[in-house]
């Protein structure tokens, strides 16, 4: 071992240094400690940080990273694409969806399964979702006793509302033509063109 | 090697200088090319291997250097510029990198948006070259242009919004597959790629526009329906079943459903493309009547119960215990399955699955190919020939891919042309301008006109019996040793002039034919043609197309036809049955076939499809479909090439295989319990399978010890996928076959080039990242190609005898061929079957007016005393007097090569 | 042996016992409190259900013995601490005349002896898991119950000195007139550390440092095996609180107040028991608020600091004796 470390030219660990300081040391030493003790003694009479719960409720934020829920935008309609983003963000693969789409061509999952028992709350899905539609809120109050009880469908999943991003339609924005929406009837498009036509 | 470059010639190598460093290549490639397999990372779009450079999408800007002492230097675009000598580029030169940035910008104006509802996200060449060119926010303020997208037919989806404008879609339809039907329309930023109108897309080879589209123009339709992310999809390397070509296919699973088949390139095979029914011919493995449990009819009359897997085994083997035996094979099935068969019931039990005249022709061809002196060739080696004879066979139906090929053949004089006038090959727009409509010959010779007619230098048409004259006749002029043929008039001896001429005067002049007319005489006649032909000093190619995927493995593995399996059941010798992956109703007229079934006591039916032979059996025994199991095909080249297992059906769905495995144990026989037992038994049965074994490494193959992932390392979902049935994830199913795992985890570089599960490299999620795993782009892989042939070409012999002539009898069947509807397997899907047409019946319009018959007249027609509605197709390109019929169509009965016919039309 | 007497042995041994079950929830309830929480108060009447809900969980566990074990060792182990602690007891004088086993004169020899003889246990325990960190912690333990065994039986010679005597009475009945603490206030931080260090208690459990030796010597214990360590150091908590009552704050002296009943002054018990118990929570302050030392840093104090001022201690009061003697 010594010889490896000469041959790099590390300089040896050194001893740790001996008492330094002697009695003085050792009484004021001595008296650090019973400080301690008298400082933690008079926690006795401090405030207390436990918050009772089920009695008394914290206030968590509308950011708190609790239940995941699919939104709906605000014409009603699912928000989610099934574009399979928020699966594969999923450092635990709990999130498992298919793809089905409705005669009109809006793609929807035909089913969306989180595995809560599996989830880590840790929001990647939400941050890669493009269209608002999975959200983490601050329901947090989701213990089974069973664990399958932890495996959510979609119906358990789909919320009414519009969650934190309301107002949000991601097929305003998309291309893709949908019913009560044709080609160039999306934010900032054009009609469409007619090919056949030379003119500028 | 990219379009049309001649393999043969070797050029020296020159030097050039990328980013300031020195590499020795190619000089006939383009900077693009050389770059790429350099291993830079250059974007483009425009160019691709098969279909060469035309500069549209100012792309792969690089920045080019004079001399030495150049240090502005300036743009070019690599995909156009020569690998001159002294040649200096830098990609990473500013100049470029801004030009590319803005391109992309630039092309990126009207893109809509869309990627989380599109089918090309995660797998998308532009979403990969706007991550590699760094275009991240969109600044353009302005409005987007729109299009109305059109409905392209059951295969392919269209949004037109989403296109960059490359022209790759209309290169590859119109000029490399020789399709008409889709154009580009209008003008400058309003250019349209579409049909004229809605309509389904005529051409065959159509799904390869999902491929070369570099975005989501053209998008999988049958995918798009159950649609699962390339990252989510469970793959495993897989050999195209629909037809005896051996495409390499690359079929994709998820939630236990087969989602899509992609294709898997092989550099002597399939290359880039695929034809329609190999890549949308896969839905007959989702389908929902499939049977999943093993079912047994204990009493006569009585209807089939499920019951588990042991007890069919146990059933199967006490049946088997009472002898009188007999297993039929299939050429559908893989050379371990048939052989398994046979080494379960005896080698003097086991028959072929095909009728005995089947049989002969697979044999012959076995012969043909195996005699020499033509070379084999293969896919690679069609595009090469200079000079190409159809005779007899409808390859686009019957074997498409090699139609596709022989498209390119006809191109080498253009090529010839291109390189006199110093023209790189690669720059295909101007090799195509200087070419115009020059063609090299191409002689379709078919008794129906086929889709290869309008790139043929002369057609002919005529009755098999015609084709045979006319061959030898050709053999005759190519070698005056030979007898002519008797009786033919003076044009056919012009073109049998023109024809012979044509092949003497080519450097590698090509024979493509099959049994597809059912004519041993067409085969023997092609095998002295290219006895006259090696004789004359030349060095022929040969393209031989049995029927199905697996004919050439069942005729080297031999065994007698059905016709004595049904003698022997006719005399009384045989109990049971055993039918393997197999519809004899296909092989055997159905009135002859169930009274015969009706002398057995127990039918054995192991397939994957419910097929009318399966409902018959007593005892039926769910195979898995090709994408569920692992086995070994021998293709119309004698090349073995094994296919493996995608993912584990629900059910007791096991291979064919391991139910004979399963049952030989029951027995107290040893067959092994996996594949490698049933590979090295096959392989010790025949001196010509022996190299089978080396076709792919077996299951102990491991890469640092791990085995090949079949997922993706983005898989997702694997704790919520199963959860729904079980909240403990489920150990993943165990692969004691291949080297293949079930897994994420495992050895995801390195892999053999006949285990790569799926073609992806960092920064290249498209299949465009196939150039990662070639040896040289449009080359073949790495560790070269997969597979191996089985048939080495002897030096080649004497003479078949002249076949005596016989004119066809009035309304003597002649086969025709459907690419979707002739096939089997395809048929069962939804894609497919809407394209299959309704049974018809062609004739030659005198014949028809001979017989009082219109055309459109709905007619019923009689064979062998089966009888059938057909609609009346009058065509004056088909041969005259004979009556042709599309072999195994959908409501076309089974009755024997040139049976003849009465029809009469049907009044409603 | 009188039924009395059996009575008596039987009330003490159980008292102990429970108090050091009790413990169980004392202790969890005073770190939470010193930590600003409230520690466990749901089960029951100020979360005392704690108690009973422990216990029968501790009682349902499966108890599992490793099948790689030295197994008669590794049962008997657990059980070595309860008994020899459990008769060191027998000499601790909790109200006058009344103790288990009476008035010895070398009581305090004895109780130094099994206190001793409890390293067994710990070193058994250790050896027979067959496993290393168990193994580690044995070897701390032994070494570290060995070192400190020295200072603080040297510790204690003060104390028997001004008192004259080994016995445990004795030494109580010597602190009428002052209670040891004062001139013997070396002694009695000496004996506090080195109780801690014989009980394992933090600040200086080494031997079952978690952060390094998973659980130490009881790593593969479960069940009432482990129960059985777990129970024994609060048994020896309340021994060395016992014994720091007796030898330094006057064992069960106090006012009296003449509070009698039935004929028998409780006073003298109630003191013992309140000294005591102050103890008891002095230790768990004493876990609340001091780190844990590195095991070298723990071994160094000890020879180096404790050992000389031990022997400093013991000369002085011997030459202080001996002036006031008069020799």
């Amino acid at each position: 071992m010594s010889r490896h470390l000469k041959e790099h030219g590390t300089p040896a660990v050194p001893p740790p240094p001996v008492s330094p300081g002697g009695l003085r040391l050792i009484v004021e030493g001595f008296f650090t400690q019973l400080l301690s003790l008298w400082r933690v003694f008079l926690h006795l009479f401090a405030r207390r940080a436990t918050i009772e719960y089920p009695e008394q409720k914290p206030y968590l934020p509308p950011r708190y990273r609790g239940r995941i829920v699919l939104t709906r935008d605000p014409d009603g309609q699912e928000r989610c694409v099934a574009c399979n983003l928020c699966a594969v963000a999923c450092p635990v693969g709990c999130i498992a969806l298919q793809k089905a789409e409705t005669p009109d061509g809006r793609w929807y999952p035909e089913w969306f399964r989180i595995n809560f028992s599996r989830c880590i709350y840790c929001g990647m899905c939400e941050e890669a979702c493009p269209t608002y539609a999975i959200q983490l809120t601050p329901d947090y109050e989701m213990a089974e006793y069973d664990r399958r009880n932890m495996v959510y469908e979609k119906e358990h999943l789909l919320i009414a509302g519009q969650g934190k991003y309301p107002g949000y339609s991601f097929y305003r924005v998309a291309g893709l033509a949908i019913a009560g929406k044709p080609k160039g009837a999306a934010q900032h498009e054009e009609p469409p063109v007619d090919p056949r036509s030379l003119l500028p | 090697m990219s379009a049309g470059d001649a393999r043969s010639a070797t050029a020296p190598l020159v030097t050039i200088e990328i980013d300031g460093r020195r590499y020795r290549v190619d000089p006939r490639r383009n900077l693009l090319e050389v770059a790429l397999e350099l291993g830079f990372d250059l974007p483009y779009f425009c160019w691709h291997p098969a279909l060469g450079s035309v500069g549209a999408c100012r792309q792969c800007a690089v920045t080019q250097f004079k001399d030495e002492n150049d240090t502005q230097g300036r743009v070019v675009m690599a995909c156009m510029t020569p690998c001159a000598d002294k040649t200096r580029i830098a990609i990473a030169h500013p100049d470029a990198l801004e030009m590319r940035a803005s391109v992309i910008e630039m092309l990126m104006t009207n893109h809509p948006h869309d990627c989380p509802v599109c089918e090309e996200g995660g797998a998308c060449h532009l979403q990969d070259m706007t991550v590699m060119t760094g275009h991240a926010y969109r600044r353009y303020r302005f409005h987007k242009r729109t299009h109305v997208n059109q409905d392209l037919g059951p295969f392919v989806s269209h949004e037109m919004n989403r296109c960059i404008a490359c022209y790759r879609c209309v290169r590859f339809y119109r000029e490399y597959a020789g399709g008409d039907d889709l154009n580009v329309f209008g003008a400058h930023h309003y250019v349209y790629f579409g049909r004229a109108s809605d309509g389904v897309l005529e051409s065959p080879f159509s799904g390869n526009l999902v491929e070369v589209c570099p975005t989501g123009v053209f998008t999988d339709k049958t995918y798009g329906e159950s649609y699962t992310r390339k990252w989510d999809l469970q793959q495993a390397p897989s050999i195209c079943h629909h037809c005896a070509v051996g495409c390499n296919i690359m079929p994709g699973e998820r939630y236990g459903r087969l989602k899509r088949i992609e294709n898997r390139y092989h550099g002597a095979l399939n290359g880039y493309f695929l034809c329609d029914r190999g890549r949308y011919g896969y839905q007959h493995v989702n389908a929902q009547g499939r049977v999943r449990h093993a079912a047994l009819r204990r009493d006569r009359g009585a209807a089939r119960q499920p019951v588990d897997a042991d007890t069919a085994i146990a059933t199967l083997a006490g049946w088997l215990a009472e002898g009188r035996v007999l297993g039929i094979g299939s050429p559908r099935a893989s050379l371990e399955a048939n052989y398994a068969l046979r080494a379960l019931v005896g080698a003097d039990r086991f028959h072929r699955g095909i009728d005995a005249e089947t049989a002969r022709l697979d044999d012959l061809v076995l012969e043909t190919l195996a005699r020499g002196p033509a070379q084999i060739a293969t896919i690679a080696d069609i595009e090469q020939a200079d000079a190409v004879l159809v005779l007899g066979e409808d390859v686009l139906a019957t074997g498409a891919r090699i139609a596709l090929a022989i498209r390119q053949a006809v191109r080498q004089s253009a090529y010839a042309m291109a390189d006199a006038a110093h023209v790189p090959r690669w720059q295909d727009h101007s090799a195509r301008l200087l070419a115009q409509e020059v063609k090299s010959p191409l002689f379709v010779c078919t008794p129906a006109a086929t889709g290869l007619d309008g790139i043929a230098t002369r057609t002919y048409r005529g009755a098999p019996q015609d084709l045979v004259r006319l061959a030898q006749e050709i053999v005759h002029l190519l070698d005056y040793t030979q007898p002519r043929a008797p009786g033919l008039d003076g044009d056919t001896i012009h073109l049998a002039h023109t024809i012979a001429e044509a092949l003497k005067g080519a450097q590698r002049p090509l024979i493509v034919s099959g049994t597809g007319c059912g004519s041993a005489a067409l085969l023997q006649v092609v095998a002295n043609l290219c006895t006259a032909l090696g004789r004359s000093g030349r060095k022929p190619w040969l393209a031989l197309l049995p029927s199905e995927c697996n004919s050439l493995g069942t005729a080297l593995l031999g065994g007698p036809g059905l016709d004595a399996a049904l003698a022997r059941i006719e005399v009384g010798e045989i109990d049971t049955l055993i039918v393997l992956e197999n519809d004899l109703f296909r092989r055997v007229p159905a009135p002859r076939l169930q009274a015969l079934l009706m002398r057995l006591s127990h039918l054995v039916v192991i397939d994957a499809l419910a097929t009318p032979t399966a409902e018959a059996a007593d005892l039926l025994l769910p195979a898995g479909a090709f994408a569920e199991t692992d086995g070994t095909l021998v293709n119309y080249e004698g090349r073995a090439q094994r296919y493996f297992q995608v993912y584990v059906p629900e059910g007791d769905i096991r291979e064919s295989w391991r139910w004979l495995q399963q049952v030989a144990r029951a027995r107290g026989q040893d067959l092994g319990d996996a594949l490698d037992a049933l590979i090295a038994g096959c392989a010790g049965s025949d001196p010509r399978l022996a190299r089978i074994v080396d076709a792919a490494p077996s299951a102990r193959f491991r890469i640092h010890g791990s085995r090949i992932p079949r997922q993706p390392h983005r898989y997702s979902g694997r704790t919520a996928m199963h959860a729904q049935r079980d909240i403990h994830e489920p150990r993943p199913p165990q692969d004691p076959d291949t080297p293949l795992a079930f897994s994420m985890e495992g050895a995801r570089t390195g892999a053999p080039p006949a285990e790569i599960p799926i073609f992806w490299y960092p920064r290249w999620n498209s299949v465009q990242s196939v150039h990662k795993f070639q040896q040289e782009i449009g080359g073949p892989l790495r560790g070269g190609d997969p597979g191996v042939r089985l048939i080495e070409p002897g030096p080649g012999g004497h003479y078949h005898d002249r076949p005596g002539y016989r004119a066809p009898a009035e309304l003597e069947t002649v086969w025709l061929y459907e690419l979707f509807g002739s096939e089997e397997l395809s048929v069962r899907g939804d894609a497919i079957a809407s394209r299959v047409a309704a049974p018809y019946l062609v004739l030659h319009p005198a014949t028809a007016a001979r017989l009082g018959l219109t055309a459109g007249a709905t007619v019923q027609v009689e064979a062998a005393g089966q009888r059938w509605q057909a609609v009346l197709r009058v065509s004056p390109t088909f041969a005259a007097n004979v009556a042709g019929v599309p072999r195994g169509l959908p409501g076309v009965p089974t009755f024997a090569t040139g049976t003849v016919l009465s029809v009469r039309e049907v009044r409603p | 042996m009188s039924s009395e007497r059996m009575a008596l042995i039987g009330t003490i041994l159980l008292a102990v016992v429970a108090t050091a079950a009790l413990l169980i929830w004392v202790e969890r309830r005073m770190l939470g409190l010193w930590q600003d929480r409230w520690g466990p108060n749901r089960v029951g009447f100020l979360g005392l259900g704690q108690v009973v809900a422990d216990m029968i969980k501790i009682f349902m566990k499966d108890d599992w013995i490793p099948p790689f074990a030295d197994r008669p060792v590794f049962v008997i182990a657990p059980a070595i601490v309860m008994v020899t602690v459990l008769l060191a007891f027998a000499v601790v004088p909790i109200a006058p005349g009344v103790s288990v086993a009476g008035d010895w004169n070398v009581g305090v020899l004895f109780v130094l002896g099994m206190t001793s003889l409890a390293v067994y246990s710990v070193m058994l325990g250790g050896w027979a898991s067959n496993n290393k960190y168990a193994l580690l912690g044995a070897m701390r333990s032994t070494a570290q119950s060995i070192s400190y065994e020295v200072f603080m039986g040297l510790a204690l010679l003060g104390v028997v000195i001004q008192a004259g005597s080994f016995s445990l009475e004795d030494i109580v009945l010597a602190q009428q007139d002052g209670w040891f603490i004062g001139p013997q206030f070396l002694g009695f931080v000496l004996f506090l550390i080195a109780g801690l260090a014989e009980t394992h208690r933090l600040p200086l459990d080494l031997p079952e440092a978690e952060h390094e030796l998973t659980a130490g010597f009881h790593t593969e214990y479960s069940g009432m095996k482990f129960g059985m360590f777990f129970v024994g150091e609060y048994v020896a908590v309340i021994l060395v609180s016992g014994l720091l009552t007796t030898l330094y704050f006057g064992g069960w002296l106090g006012p009296t107040w003449g509070l009698t009943l039935a004929g028998w002054s409780f006073m003298p018990l109630v003191w013992f028991v309140l000294k005591t118990g102050a103890f008891i929570l002095f230790f768990i302050l004493l876990r609340a608020a001091i780190p844990r030392p590195r095991y070298d840093q723990l071994m160094r104090f000890g020879w180096l600091v404790l050992l000389p001022l031990a022997l400093l201690n013991t000369a002085v009061t011997g030459a202080f004796v001996l002036l006031r003697s008069g020799a």
